[in-house]
């Protein structure tokens, strides 16, 4: 491992408020480290935790699932199934014998690109305290 | 192996400074399936387009990825650029290095770095995109207007005017809302009935336009240009049709009741009409007020009325329209003042709401317009009134500002003075907010011409003592303590969404605030729209507003129902769900995670499957998540799209 190393987080943003909280990030010019690559998603809900699964085994050292705020959903309900699909995934993963830095779930609004960049800093410099992602890389 | 260009913009400097865009398209030329790579200086410009359009003949192009700002910017000007080529708009996806790229990172090793990835992550998509139609539906060119108070029966006539059938329902058995109960209105001081009377008139009579009044809606299902609506008829006890309005029944009636119109101060009957100018001008029974109802004996009524009309025997009916658009216009009521104990509202007859001085006012009033104070029916000489009583009170009552009362309060204290030339009026108030046309003139025509007196300040205690009451409270600009005392108290209470709007909500399955005020689809731009296609808000449902207000949100509704009634068809988004029937098993764990129940049961030879409708669903792709066999599938955003996106990433 180079002294330089940087994580690798794989973003799933809902495109109504997170992937939009991190365009007014942008908009803004807020820094956050090159670390988090968002995939845009229409919904948190649509987010499969085999996405998530397949992110850690492709080596991502961090995965985050971000949505409306709870109550906020653009489809009403969606981020409810996906607040308690992932509290399961989330002990899941701990079972596992990831750590729980690894893999976040996050309420960020259209307005709260600030709370994007915080997201994507504090991840980051977790994951580089917990070093690269061993447990569930696939060995090439 | 498809055919996909790659077009990376400079966007000026705004990506080529802190991304190589030279460095980004070289590495996406080895990417799979990618056959060309440009970049230019604004590919949204229009010779930027040209280069698109150019590169899709010349190259023979089927996939197109621009790396760009974000698809919320210009991702529809470059599916329109790729449509004029001749290819489908729907093989055009973005890769984001603007907004999340260039101008949140300042490492231009890092930032190109990432900028690579995102590419790549989208040449991966592309590739599983299918080519997609936008999908027509059948609009049915008949509305449905939820309301008949002053908003509801503006957007009633505007779309009516225009030749479209309107559907309006009135919970109430007359049409008019609140307005109806009004004496007369800011800033100009004419009478409420003298515009609103033709308006129920022109209601009434316009062809185009299906009253349904003492009515409700239960239900309704379906999706823009075809909802289904469920209405109830509430039971009149009287035939309307037969009926033919002589009011008999009401002079006659031997039982006389408190009045909710008059606010409680009477004289109402159990049959009868709120007001003699009342359109439908037909009556109710109000079964838990009528004599016969209660106890067996009676039936005056129907032993007068000349043409046998009254039923006991009437039962709710139901009866289903179809239409193609909603217009939600359910008003408001004011909250019931009697949570505030420091007024006394309830305690003392003389401490009354707004609505209620309306009453004393109206010609058509309990005191046919003499301002008499309920108690003992003396005209009052001191008059208190206290704004924002439940509003901007975030501990007690409602956190935002009613916005009506300043100026109904003004216009209270003008209307008083007029009538009692001798009297004085005092206003507790907490700002005096007069935004409005001819609005702040108005307030201080009260306070100049009309000798309104205005204390800034909040009321602690209201309580009797000889035959008056005493309103203690603060003058916060003298800091002195005031005691006033007064005949007569009016309190301004907060405004709150009508009775029947939460039941509303859920059946039309639109959002609502924290008040259950209705949400718009934007605050600025969208502001009559809701979050669900078809569905419209008009006037008070929203949040409060005034009638000039009101009837221009109408208005401004009408427009986008007419909007929408100008095309036969509509073009729906063609990225929704879709299920593989092979693969499902029937489970139907996705059906509760659909919040717009799009999926339906299917038949097959040997099985049910799940099948989506296209016209409800809204492309959330919950039921995708959901689904454990992975028979559903939403469109452009697919299991192997999302999972290609991953493995582009992770590289």
């Amino acid at each position: 491992m180079s002294l330089t190393w940087e994580p690798k987080i794989v973003g799933f943003a809902c495109q109504w408020c997170t992937y939009a909280g991190a365009d007014l990030a942008g908009t803004s010019r807020l820094q956050y480290p090159a670390t988090v690559r968002p995939i845009r998603v229409p919904c948190s809900g649509r987010v499969n935790p085999a996405f998530v699964l397949r992110a850690f085994q492709r080596g991502a050292d961090g995965v985050l699932v971000a949505g409306c705020h709870p109550g906020d959903c653009h489809y009403t309900t969606g981020n409810l199934f996906t607040r308690r699909r992932y509290s399961l995934v989330k002990r899941f993963l701990e079972y596992l014998g990831m750590e729980p830095e690894r893999f976040r779930v996050e309420w960020i609004s259209a307005a709260e690109g600030k709370r994007f960049a915080q997201v994507v800093q504090e991840m980051t410099a977790d994951l580089k305290q917990l070093g690269p992602n061993w447990k569930m890389r696939e060995t090439t | 192996m498809p055919r996909t260009g790659v077009f990376v913009c400079w966007c000026g400097i705004n990506i080529a400074k802190t991304v190589d865009v030279e460095g980004v398209a070289a590495a996406s030329r080895s990417l799979p399936g990618v056959v060309h790579a440009e970049t230019y200086k604004y590919f949204c410009s229009e010779p930027g387009q040209n280069l698109i359009k150019e590169a899709i003949w010349e190259k023979r192009l089927d996939r197109v990825v621009i790396a760009t700002c974000s698809p919320s910017m210009h991702q529809a000007t470059f599916r329109e650029a790729a449509q004029a080529a001749g290819l489908n708009p729907y093989l055009v996806q973005i890769a984001n290095i603007r907004e999340q790229c260039s101008w949140v990172h300042s490492n231009r090793e890092e930032a190109t770095g990432k900028a690579v990835a995102l590419v790549t992550a989208m040449v991966a998509k592309v590739r599983r995109d299918e080519p997609l139609q936008a999908f027509t539906l059948p609009v049915n060119r008949r509305v449905l207007v939820i309301g008949g108070g002053i908003a509801g029966m503006q957007a009633a006539l505007d779309i009516a005017d225009a030749g479209y059938p309107v559907v309006l329902v009135e919970r109430e058995p007359n049409l008019g809302g609140r307005m109806a109960q009004l004496s007369e209105t800011f800033p100009t001081l004419d009478c409420a009935s003298c515009i609103l009377t033709p308006k129920t008139a022109e209601v009434a009579r316009h062809p185009l336009i299906e009253l349904l009044a003492y009515s409700e809606v239960r239900e309704v299902s379906g999706y823009v240009g075809a909802f289904t609506a469920t209405i109830a008829r509430k039971p009149a006890y009287v035939d309307w049709d037969k009926c033919i309005g002589c009011m008999l029944c009401q002079e006659k009636c031997p039982r006389k009741t408190p009045s909710d119109f008059q606010r409680g101060m009477g004289p109402g009957k159990a049959i009868g009409v709120n007001f003699p100018q009342a359109v439908p001008n037909r009556p109710v029974i109000h079964r838990e007020h009528c004599t016969y109802f209660q106890t067996g004996k009676c039936q005056v009524c129907a032993r007068i009325c000349p043409v046998d009309a009254v039923d006991f025997n009437q039962a709710e009916t139901t009866q289903e329209k179809q239409v193609g658009a909603i217009v939600v216009a359910t008003g408001y009521e004011v909250v019931a003042p009697d949570q505030f104990g420091e007024y006394g509202y309830g305690k003392y007859p003389d401490v009354i709401d707004s609505l209620a001085f309306e009453r004393l006012n109206s010609s058509s009033g309990p005191t046919d317009g003499v301002i008499r104070r309920p108690s003992d029916g003396a005209v009052p000489k001191e008059v208190v009134f206290i704004q924002c009583a439940g509003s901007r009170d975030p501990d007690k009552g409602k956190p935002y500002c009613s916005k009506i009362c300043c100026m109904y309060t003004a216009k209270h204290a003008m209307l008083y003075r007029h009538k009692v030339p001798d009297g004085q009026a005092y206003i507790f108030y907490m700002d005096i907010r007069a935004g409005g046309k001819r609005y702040e003139e108005f307030v201080q025509r009260a306070v100049e011409n009309d000798g309104a007196l205005y204390l800034r300040g909040r009321v602690a205690r209201v309580y009797p003592e000889d035959g008056r009451l005493v309103v203690k409270g603060v003058d916060t600009l003298s800091g002195q303590n005031v005691e006033v005392f007064a005949d007569l108290v009016v309190l301004a209470t907060a405004a709150v969404p009508s009775g029947g709007a939460p039941g509303l909500a859920q059946a039309l399955k639109v959002g609502t605030d924290e008040h259950g005020f209705f949400n718009e689809a934007h605050p600025k731009l969208r502001p009559v729209e809701t979050l669900t296609r078809g569905i419209f808000l008009a006037g008070s449902a929203l949040a409060p507003k005034d009638i000039s207000e009101s009837v221009a949100q109408a208005s401004g509704a009408a427009a986008k129902v007419l909007a929408l009634f100008s095309r036969e068809e509509l073009l729906a988004d063609p990225l929704v769900a879709t299920v593989n029937e092979s693969h499902c098993s029937g489970c139907f764990w996705c059906r509760p995670t659909c919040p717009y129940q799009a999926i339906e049961e299917k038949a097959l030879r040997d099985r049910q499957v799940a099948t989506v409708n296209a016209g409800l669903c809204q492309g959330c792709g919950a039921c995708a998540a959901a689904c454990r066999n992975g028979a559903m599938k939403l469109r452009g955003f697919t299991d192997e799209q999302l999972l290609a996106e991953v493995n582009a990433l992770c590289l």
